[in-house]
């Protein structure tokens, strides 16, 4: 039997703002679409800015990308700043404890010097990467169009900056706190022959202007080809060579990418579904930066794993870019 | 062997500051463009001290218990129908003019700080930037959810998106932040960061969510505390950006101070609104715009400067002026708005005989003498059915879009008038510092889309009124505005209540 508590009951006079009862109808909308949908300012700027005289504030056309709405982007994740943060504060609960767990038992004696060494050779120096990756997706936060894109980029950024200080802890755990393995790391990041393709390649994503090619750049090819090498194969390696625990620490970004991924597939198949256009641009982006990141991750990739790895990776983003419509 | 202990700034330095490096495959200078071109000299980032010590984990954990709470009483809120609890259905009008003014700031200010955090040069400057970004987000958002309950009962909220862009009135907020986001990332640091963040946010945010409070409206209050802990932070940071400039180079300093007197101008102007809305819209007072001024302005604001005199920062230009207009502005405000109160997105009213006894208390040098004489002739004008509303459109200050509405100040009853000649037009302005800001920017003052411009060059449809209203502004005349006597609001509160 169900109790029913008695309340007043009183009729709305309507469901939702009129933006989004244009857009989905006049019935209650969900808390992603009142926060998302036509929130951004479109027409009507009073001034150009002073730093990009040809453009106005907020402008479509800081990219070549062409879309009749912006809000095709839809997040399936329905991100918006509470579901974010809530989410991410689950995620990082899983990790202190991780991490805690790994402080309390010490678990970095059961690694070998040789193991140890690997670790601030191929996986701290991503920090940096992480940095670049923060860099980038703020760019496109702050340049983009739409908050239904822009706002996930704001997230995509804050979570590299996350990324980036769980890897500075993993230094920290393996140098007793002195900063002597971050130093390490960063040295092998600023000048170790096999760094500086990535190196290099990060700080011409800093350069690029448009915003979506930048999107395309980081998000798409060079997050798919890092995250297999490091957090899949190398993961594996480690795990194969008694470097197991080292996953405790790199679990929040192997969800993490899981989660993003989805993310990125879905703006990528609703560019590439909105004409031909765009899809022959995109495929010109993924065709140039593509064959940039291989170039500069091979040979991280083959000191780190071997002369397959990076073909390997290579194979699961061309997988991805066939499903979202790409080259095909 | 023990891990040694890491202070909280050694920590910070290397999980954060420490991330970026020295280029050298792309030139650095184009990857950040924007740090010369305003003059400031910055000659060594690393000495930017972090206003914050905040790490994305600990970010995550504090933000999403604060919305966890928050949501579960915007829930409830909803749930138990409280929009019934607030003090008297005019309190709405207050929260309408939130969302359709305010909000949309908040969203300007996540992109904003996004710019900023993604292109100054400093990683510590950045980071910080980009949090408040992201807490900016939060604000619109949490805004939109919690007025999301009040936009299924009252008129007015529901096109809150496309009015922003462009009404006459809210054009005001929003040229004042596009001025802002358009400028350098320094000067838009001082506007936002320093100049309102740190000084005149307590005279925006305050009131609101203290009006909330004292009127019964639980969503919009506990939005308020829940982003008092965000403001904190955002203090900290437009503190540390002054600060900064200031210690850099000495050529800092008269930049600064410029944007200083710009900037608290402008803010100033902004603020009638929230005067208007204190003095007038809650029905259940907190204090007197006056009071508010001299309490968070005069007192806090005051000691601030005392504190920046040390950097060779004086107090703003037209202090002075600023001071007298205390006594004023609310006032000319809402005899604006009332007396076009059929433009308006929201209803307007002659206030109670109390509310008029309250106004000749709080404000004994001027209201009986210059503004009670009004209200009691709109008293009379309305019980004889000739409810009265003007015709004509008002003549907009280039600079902060406000209708002429302000007097000179050693003359309430002699309106203000400025006027500039460039490139051989004639530009109009409500006082000196408006006419300053133009003087200084001419060809960026030109540019101001004003709305009642637009309306006779036929850019809003029209030709009538009424048209511009109704298909322009999307607002259902007669419905969402005049006055509140009469309204659907007022009527469906009467039938809620089981006045009718």
């Amino acid at each position: 039997m169900s109790i029913e508590i008695k309340t007043a009951t009183l009729e709305p006079v309507r469901n939702t703002f009129a933006h989004i009862e244009r857009r989905f109808g006049d019935k209650p909308a969900t808390r992603y679409q009142e926060a998302t949908y036509d929130v951004q300012s479109e027409k009507y700027f009073h001034y150009r800015p002073l730093w990009q005289p040809e453009m106005e504030l907020n402008d479509p056309r800081r990219t070549a990308l062409v879309m009749e709405d912006w809000y095709a982007f839809k997040d399936p994740r329905q991100f918006y700043y509470g579901t974010y943060v809530q989410q991410r504060a689950k995620m990082q609960e899983v990790a202190e404890s991780n991490y805690a767990f790994f402080e309390k038992r010490d678990l970095k004696r059961l690694l070998s010097d040789d193991l140890q060494q690997k670790v601030i050779r191929y996986l701290v120096p991503l920090r940096h990467f992480e940095h670049t990756a923060n860099l980038n997706n703020m760019y496109g936060s702050s340049q983009g169009y739409g908050t239904a894109i822009t706002q996930a980029l704001l997230y995509d950024g804050m979570d590299r900056l996350g990324i980036a200080q769980y890897l500075s802890r993993i230094g920290l755990i393996l140098d007793g706190n002195s900063g002597d393995a971050l130093g390490e790391a960063k040295s092998y990041w600023m000048s170790e022959e096999i760094w500086q393709g990535v190196r290099a390649l990060c700080e011409e994503t800093t350069v690029t202007k448009d915003w979506f090619e930048l999107f395309i750049a980081q998000d798409v090819v060079m997050d798919a080809l890092v995250y297999d090498l490091v957090y899949n194969q190398f993961d594996a390696w480690l795990a194969d060579n008694g470097g197991q625990d080292i996953s405790m620490l790199t679990e929040f970004m192997q969800l993490w990418n899981k989660d993003n991924t989805r993310w990125v597939d879905a703006v990528l198949k609703a560019a590439v579904a909105e004409s031909a256009e765009n899809k022959a641009l995109l495929e010109g982006w993924v065709t140039t930066w593509k064959e940039k990141a291989v170039a500069a991750l091979k040979p991280l990739a083959e000191e780190m794993l071997d002369a397959e790895a990076m073909d390997k990776a290579v194979a699961a983003l061309d997988k991805r870019l066939t499903k979202a419509g790409l080259f095909k | 062997m023990a891990a040694k202990k890491l202070n909280i700034k050694d920590k910070y330095r290397l999980l954060t500051r420490d991330l970026d490096w020295e280029y050298s495959y792309a030139d650095r200078k184009e990857a950040f463009p924007y740090e010369d071109f305003e003059g400031i000299k910055i000659t060594d980032w690393s000495k930017w001290e972090d206003p914050f010590r905040l790490t994305m984990d600990t970010y995550w954990k504090y933000q999403a218990e604060k919305e966890k709470k928050l949501y579960a009483i915007f829930d409830a809120f909803a749930q138990n129908n409280a929009h019934m609890n607030v003090s008297d259905p005019r309190y709405v009008n207050a929260i309408k003019i939130f969302l359709t003014g305010v909000s949309p700031l908040e969203y300007q200010a996540y992109q904003g700080f996004a710019h900023t955090g993604r292109q100054f040069g400093g990683v510590g400057a950045r980071v910080a930037c980009q949090m408040q970004s992201l807490d900016e987000l939060r604000h619109v958002q949490t805004q939109i959810h919690a007025m999301s309950h009040f936009n299924k009962f009252f008129d007015g909220f529901q096109e809150y998106s496309h009015m922003h862009d462009r009404v006459w009135y809210l054009s005001v907020p929003k040229s004042f932040f596009n001025d802002a986001r358009t400028a350098g990332p320094f000067e838009f640091m001082i506007a936002i960061g320093f100049s309102f963040e740190y000084v005149l946010t307590n005279l925006l945010f305050v009131p609101f969510m203290s009006g909330a409070a004292h009127n019964g409206d639980m969503a919009t209050v506990t939005f308020g505390f829940s982003a008092q802990s965000d403001e904190a932070r955002h203090m900290t940071l437009g503190l540390e950006v002054i600060k900064f400039l200031l210690e850099q180079h000495e050529d800092n300093v008269e930049i600064v101070q410029k944007w200083i007197d710009k900037w608290f101008w402008r803010g100033s102007r902004l603020l009638t609104i929230v005067a208007m809305m204190m003095d007038y819209m809650l029905p259940n007072k907190v204090m007197s715009w006056k009071e508010a001024w001299e309490v968070y302005f005069e007192e806090a604001g005051g000691a601030l400067f005392k504190d920046l005199a040390r950097y060779g920062i004086r107090m703003p230009k037209y202090s002075e002026i600023i001071e007298k207009e205390k006594e004023h502005i609310s006032h000319q405000a809402w005899w604006t708005f009332y007396t076009h109160g059929h433009a308006a997105g929201f209803h307007t009213w002659i206030p109670t005989d109390e509310e008029l006894d309250w106004l000749s208390e709080k404000y004994p040098e001027t209201f009986d003498k210059y503004y009670r004489p009004r209200w009691e002739l709109a008293k009379e004008m309305e019980a004889k059915g000739e409810r009265f509303y003007t015709k004509g459109l008002p003549q907009l200050c280039t600079t902060c879009q406000i209708p002429m509405l302000f007097t000179e100040m050693d003359d309430p009853t002699q309106t203000s008038y400025r006027d500039t000649t460039y490139n051989g037009e004639r530009y109009h302005f409500c006082s000196d510092g408006c006419k300053d800001i133009f003087e200084d920017e001419p060809e960026k003052f030109v540019q101001s889309w004003l709305p009642v411009h637009q309306i006779f060059q036929g850019n809003c449809g029209g030709p009538d009124v009424g048209d511009i209203l109704s298909d322009f502004y999307h607002m259902n005349v007669g419905t969402d505005n005049m006055d509140m006597k009469g309204s659907p609001d007022e009527l469906r509160w009467k039938q809620w209540k089981g006045v009718a």
